[in-house]
Parts: C-alpha cells; sequence; structure tokens
C-alpha cells in the first residue's frame, strides 16, 4: 500500500511539488507579517517551523485518502481482504514518507532564508521531527479516512484534527526550542515521553479503529 | 423518568441557589463575586462527567452496535460542551474582578478550552455526515481518540505553563474551605448533574423521535 502511493507519488510528483511550493509560500508569509526584524524572528522560529510542518502535513494528509476516491479505488479498498489495519499502515507509512520529505526540504529552505545555524543540534532535530511527524500522521491518517467520505471535508479534516494535535505541537515546539538555544536533550526529556506517549495512542487507537472507518 | 428527573432538578437547583447565596458564607476577600464558583466549578465536573457517559457509549456502540447506545453517546456529548461553555464563560465573568482579566493561557483555562474545541468539532463531524449509521460510527472513533487525548493536552499544558511562570492563580478557598461552602458546591454538583441527566435523556428521546421521522 505504501509502496504504491509513493510509487504513484514518484511518477507524478504532483502532491510533493504542490506542498514544497506551498511551504515556500508559507515562508513568504511569515517573513512578511513578522518584518525584517531578526531578533523577534529568531524568538519565534521553533513555532513558525512546525507551523509550516502542520499546515503542509494537514494538505498532504487531506489528500492521502482523496487520490482513492477521485480514482474510484474506495470500494476496491473496502473489498480488500484481510485485515484493514494494514491499509492505515500503508496510508500512514507513505504520508509520512512524504511528509519527511517535505520537511528535511522546508527545513533547509529555512536555514536559507532565516540564517539559522543548525549546526550540532541536527540530530536532536532529526529525533522530534520523525516523532512529531509520527504523531500528526497517525492521527491525520485516521481523520482523513473518515473526512474524506463527508461533505465540506476540506474544511471538517483541519477543525478535527488541529485541535488534537494541540499536544504534538506544544512538544515538538518546547524541544525545538531548547535544540536551537543548544541546550541538551535531558532538560527536555518529559516532552520527548509526551510526544512517544502520543505517537503510541494515536497509533494504537488508529490501528484498533480503522475498520470501523472503512466499514462503508 | 425524564420529567421525574425535571422535576428533581428543579428542586435541586433551588436548593443550590438557597444553599449558594444563603448558607454559604460571603467570602472575605473576593466577596459576593466568588458565589459564582457554585456554577463555575459544578459544571465543569457535570461536563467530564457527561463526556466520559459519552464515551463509554461510544464504546458500547461500536461493539454492540445498538442506536440507542449511539444516541446516547450523542446526546451526552452534546449536553458536555454545553456544560463546558458555561464552565468557561461563568470562568470569564469571575476572572474579570479577581484578576482583571476575561481570559488568560493559564494551563486549566487553556486546556479546557482544548477540550471544549475537540468537542465542538465533534458536533461539527455528526452535522457533516447525513448517513445515521456512518455518522455514529465516525462519531464514536472522534469521542475516543478525544477522550484519550485529555490527558496528553492536561500534561502537556500544564508543563507549558508552569516551567515558565509559577502558577499565578487565585485558588479562592482550594486551602481550607469552610464546610458551608463544600456543601453548597456538593449541592449544586447534584442538582447540575440532575439536570444534566434530565437534557440527555431528553435530547437521546429528541434524536430518536428525529431518526423515527426521517425513517
Amino acid at each position: 500500500m505504501a509502496w504504491k502511493d509513493l510509487l504513484v507519488e514518484r511518477r507524478s510528483k504532483e502532491t510533493l511539488n504542490a506542498l514544497l511550493f506551498f511551504s515556500l509560500a508559507l515562508l513568504f508569509v511569515f517573513q512578511f507579517a513578522l518584518g525584517p526584524d531578526r531578533e523577534r524572528l529568531a524568538a519565534v522560529l521553533p513555532g513558525l517551523l512546525w507551523l509550516g510542518f502542520i499546515l503542509s502535513g494537514v494538505l498532504g494528509l487531506g489528500r492521502s485518502f482523496l487520490v482513492e476516491r477521485e480514482n474510484d479505488c474506495w470500494e476496491g479498498l473496502l473489498l480488500t481482504p484481510g485485515d484493514k489495519s494494514a491499509i492505515y499502515l500503508g496510508k500512514l507509512a507513505g504520508s509520512l514518507a512524504l511528509m519527511l520529505v517535505v520537511e528535511a526540504l522546508v527545513l533547509a529552505l529555512f536555514v536559507l532564508f532565516f540564517n539559522v545555524d543548525l549546526g550540532p543540534a541536527l540530530p536532536g532535530l532529526a529525533l522530534v521531527i520523525v516523532l512529531g511527524t509520527l504523531g500528526v500522521a497517525a492521527v491525520g491518517t485516521l481523520f482523513a479516512a473518515m473526512t474524506a467520505q463527508v461533505r465540506a471535508r476540506e474544511l471538517l479534516f483541519p477543525v478535527l484534527l488541529l485541535p488534537v494535535l494541540v499536544p504534538v505541537l506544544l512538544g515538538t515546539v518546547q524541544v525545538t526550542e531548547a535544540l536551537l538555544l543548544r541546550e541538551s536533550l535531558a532538560g527536555v526529556a518529559h516532552w520527548l515521553k509526551l510526544l512517544v506517549a502520543a505517537d503510541v495512542v494515536y497509533l494504537t487507537i488508529g490501528l484498533l479503529t480503522f475498520d470501523v472507518i472503512l466499514e462503508g | 423518568m425524564s420529567t421525574a428527573l425535571g422535576w428533581l432538578a428543579a428542586v435541586g437547583l433551588a436548593a443550590g441557589l438557597v444553599m449558594g447565596f444563603g448558607v454559604a458564607p460571603r467570602e472575605v476577600t473576593q466577596g459576593n463575586v466568588q458565589r459564582i464558583m457554585y456554577l463555575h466549578v459544578p459544571a465543569v465536573w457535570v461536563a467530564y462527567l457527561a463526556f466520559a457517559v459519552g464515551v463509554a457509549g461510544s464504546i458500547a456502540y461500536l461493539a454492540g452496535r445498538r442506536p440507542g447506545a449511539d444516541r446516547l453517546a450523542h446526546a451526552a456529548c452534546e449536553v458536555g460542551t454545553v456544560f463546558l461553555g458555561v464552565n468557561i464563560a461563568t470562568g470569564a465573568i469571575w476572572g474579570k474582578p479577581t484578576w482583571g482579566t476575561w481570559w488568560t493561557w493559564d494551563a486549566r483555562l487553556t486546556s479546557v478550552a482544548v477540550v471544549f474545541v475537540m468537542f465542538v468539532a465533534y458536533l461539527l463531524l455528526r452535522q457533516a455526515i447525513e448517513d445515521r449509521e456512518r455518522a455514529a460510527r465516525y462519531a464514536a472513533v472522534l469521542s475516543i481518540v478525544a477522550a484519550l487525548n485529555i490527558p496528553l493536552v492536561h500534561f502537556s499544558v500544564y508543563w507549558w505553563r508552569t516551567l515558565h511562570q509559577p502558577p499565578s492563580l487565585l485558588k479562592p478557598g482550594s486551602s481550607t474551605m469552610p464546610p458551608e461552602i463544600v456543601a453548597a458546591l456538593l449541592v449544586n454538583f447534584a442538582a447540575l448533574a440532575l439536570l444534566g441527566a434530565y437534557f440527555v435523556t431528553r435530547r437521546a428521546r429528541l434524536l430518536a423521535a428525529e431518526e423515527e421521522a426521517l425513517a
């Protein structure tokens, strides 16, 4: 499943390109909204970074099940024999991979445009990005499957997703801030534990309830 | 049963007013403003109680697929959202004279606000799906996500606020509450719980009637 999605994505590059340019546009908007003051920008940088990740993630995840609908594959998904949680994991892996690629490129753009020096913070940053993105993708995949069949889905999907993601957003921003200030990860260990707990909770709910979503 | 609950709630609310305004003493530092606590605090208790009932109903629906369980879940989550709204509104009214502001991003206020928004989203999802059976399934999953997310929200928001600044929240009467205040709180809690139960039974019946009319 993940393989199929990634293959489609690699062939078309449709979502990836759009998401990248969306993120670039967001970068510009952030810059113009905040003005040229470097100090102020540095203070809000972790928040901006995660806002960008989550907004582009919302767009990307929202598409993941629409593709099936547009191409009339929804019934095929429903009729797939065996455990539906395999579909969930496949969709999740596909979205996760796409989001991580976008995030890596956005991070590079942040470094370029806002002149941040990541240097030694990079391994920690990679850890928190993977943990945070996994959480976003785990609930996001579940909710995207729900809203794919609903009216006003473009509107409803972020309305459902954003409040649920508050803990993930808080955790990732706190850890990123500490990393950019060159603090050790030990000081934010409780936030990392929270992120792991969130990932476990969301994944478990997703695996257990995906059957129910795909019933019809 | 519903009518009986309604009358019990009415009697309870009358008793709650007597307790809140008559029996409970005037608070020394805040004066009469503090009496809003007898609505503010029980409202949040009843709201979380209703959410617990709602999630239990959702799980029961997913397990047994009885429409009654779904109607209970729907009604309870809706009533819980209303009571949480009452809690936030009375909190703002209380906050203005005592803290000098309607709203502050304090840990408790923030986590309650996030829970409120999650359950408003639940109601929006229900509204957006026409097929009753599908709405029931999706909403049940969403309420389980929301419920399990509450502890995560709680911890994250608590750390977020308290690691940066010590809690500046005045907590009137929390240390040594006179027994009259405790009694007034409990009477009002019982009254609001009865009122909430009354609303849930009425709402569930209304949902059943709606389904019958649309079927």
